[in-house]
């Protein structure tokens, strides 16, 4: 089924990453410093929300519990550095080590649940996360923790300079996005697919379901760690309330406007999410009005998503947030 | 020696007891039907046999080996697989989809997160043959959504996925539900091939196709098997024609 519109558009990836590769120059000649920072927290969220898709979309998986994950991954690079570990490319691999652990474990026990008891379940787990991450006095307790430690990237580079994490930041974006699209159509990534199509059969047909996809949900959320650690490093700081379920739920959101079960759903919500974040507050106080009337009308008029509208795939290829929820309802 | 064996086997949903001490076996190559009327306990069994559900006690073997505590997946492996009496189908794919996923179940390492599977050329191959075995061909077929296809065919395509795994005992729920007289006889020439590779344990409603196909038949009353015996033991038992063929001969 590889319509048309995939070719013809076949160079706007390719256009993407020269513009993102060029924006740091860019704002650095405008005098826009603070946006490369901006974009740069747009990439890591864009990171996070494609390995939600993932889980959400593709898995089938609805959990409310994704930013649990990240806060894991952040608190994991938190314990690493107080045990002395400065190579920010150890301490990311040891953030997403750790939360591939967490989320092992984890997905042992909610994975035996289904439907809105999955959901329930991830969310009670990323509370506990998140009380956890209160009442840990030595990583700052809820006043969150401030990374005092320089950290560096080994050959000289210094994760402080921003346009040097940007690059790395960039580079992860690319290879993490073309992994999870190159995942979906691999084998693996059909019977994720086919597990959320029919279990049953899957299993009739021989699949171990619960071992794929506790392996699906280990991927996602270890990924969702890594986001973590990555906003760890660029902020130098991170507290609790990033843990908090209403940060999970807003993942959510984002992923179901962009348009859930669709490669560029995600990337799509993120960006229309952060750009309006960032800068309706500037135009005006009051901005949570405008954002609420966007999320009522994108479920009014494409329920799949944004996507949706412009993809050719059919909206059955994805589950969609609001699909779900009448279902269960 | 039988190839499958199933002795004792009992599930109680609460205080019905739906399978009450069942014990059925199949030979090599042999067609064992299992006739009931509805209600009688025939899909709870199949559910037992094939993994879906626990059972309470009683235990299966499948060619000498104790298969009653695998889990559904695993007894796939071990040579038993089936067919569902409700088409149950991956809908939103196309028959080619479909097929590719039953291979690709017992075609190697799945944990593979690269390599574009819808290229590997020799899945394609044995998804092709798989989807021929049944009578599915010709890309116009294979490329249509699977839930878009008609009954008879989507009946078909249930088969050919239970066929993937090369079973050693195929458990077939029911194949002519709802079908047509050519249709049915249809599959009943299909299921005549099938037998000449593996053990068929049938479900069916459709007498005259029971008859056609049965080595033995077994009758399954309020959850208990009343009798077994050969066709013609069968249809001359009057405890039989009581219980079942008096009410419930005709079906389409």
């Amino acid at each position: 089924m590889p319509g048309n519109t995939t070719k013809t558009f076949a160079w706007v990836p390719l256009l993407g990453i020269i513009l993102l590769a060029g924006f740091p120059y860019f704002s650095e000649f405008f005098g826009l410093d603070y946006y490369t920072g901006f974009v740069m927290r747009l990439m890591i969220l864009m990171i996070i929300v494609t390995s939600l898709n993932f889980l959400l979309g593709y898995g089938g998986m609805i959990a409310l519990g994704h930013a649990g994950f990240i806060g894991i991954g952040s608190y994991a690079m938190v314990a690493l550095v107080e045990a002395g570990i400065t190579s920010v490319w150890l301490l990311w691999l040891g953030a997403t080590a750790i939360t591939a652990i967490g989320a092992a474990l984890i997905g042992l026990v909610v994975l035996r649940t289904r439907g809105i008891y999955f959901l329930m379940s991830t969310l009670a787990f990323a509370e506990m996360v998140y009380y956890v991450a209160v009442s840990l006095r030595r990583y700052g307790g809820d006043d969150g923790y401030i990374l005092s430690t320089p950290l560096t990237f080994g050959f000289g580079f210094d994760p402080m300079d921003t346009n040097t994490l940007y690059a790395v930041v960039l580079a992860a974006f690319i290879l993490a996005f073309a992994f999870f699209n190159r995942m979906v159509d691999s084998r693996f990534g059909k019977t994720i697919t086919g597990i959320r199509d029919n279990p049953v059969r899957m299993q009739a047909l021989g699949y171990p379901t619960f071992k794929l996809q506790l392996q699906a949900f280990v991927i996602g959320s270890a990924v969702a760690g890594l986001g973590g650690a990555m906003m760890m490093t660029q902020n130098g700081f991170i507290s609790p309330t990033t843990i908090h379920w209403t940060h999970s739920a807003e993942l959510m959101v984002i992923v179901a406007l962009g348009g859930m079960g669709y490669k560029w759903g995600a990337i799509l919500g993120a960006g229309l999410w952060g750009v309006l974040k960032e800068f309706l507050p500037q135009l005006t106080e009051y901005w949570h009005w405008p954002m609420g009337l966007l999320v009522i009308l994108i479920i009014l008029f494409a329920p799949n998503g944004l996507w949706a509208l412009v993809s050719r795939e059919s909206a059955t290829q994805s589950g969609g947030l609001f699909k779900f929820i009448r279902r269960q309802a | 020696m039988s190839l499958f064996s199933a002795k004792g086997l009992i599930k109680n949903f609460h205080s019905l007891r739906a399978t009450d001490n069942v014990s059925i076996d199949v030979n090599p190559n042999e067609v064992h039907a299992l006739i009931g009327p509805n209600g009688a306990g025939k899909s709870t069994l199949v559910n037992l046999i094939s993994g879906l559900l626990p059972v309470d006690a009683g235990t299966i073997t499948l060619d000498g080996r104790d298969i009653t505590g695998l889990k559904a997946h695993e007894r796939v492996h071990a040579g038993l697989s089936r067919c569902f009496q409700v088409t149950n189908l991956f809908k939103d794919i196309s028959v080619m989809d479909n097929l590719r996923l039953a291979v690709q179940a017992h075609d190697g390492n799945n944990f593979k997160v690269f390599g574009i599977r819808n290229n590997e050329r020799l899945l394609n191959d044995k998804a092709r043959e798989l989807g021929a075995k049944v009578g599915l061909e010709g890309d116009a077929v294979l490329d249509s959504i699977a839930g878009s296809l008609p009954h008879g065919a989507q009946r078909q395509l249930d088969i050919a996925l239970a066929l993937a795994a090369n079973p050693k005992v195929l458990l077939l729920d029911e194949p002519m539900a709802g079908m047509g007289q050519d249709e049915s006889a249809r599959v009943v020439e299909m299921i005549k091939g099938l037998r000449q590779h593996m053990a068929i344990l049938l479900i069916e409603h459709d007498m005259e196709a029971v008859f056609q196909l049965a080595d033995r038949i077994s009758v399954l009353v309020y959850g208990k098997v009343i009798t077994t015996g050969t066709v013609d033991q069968i249809r001359n038992d009057p405890k039989v024609q009581e219980v079942y063929l008096g009410s419930e001969t005709s079906h389409g």
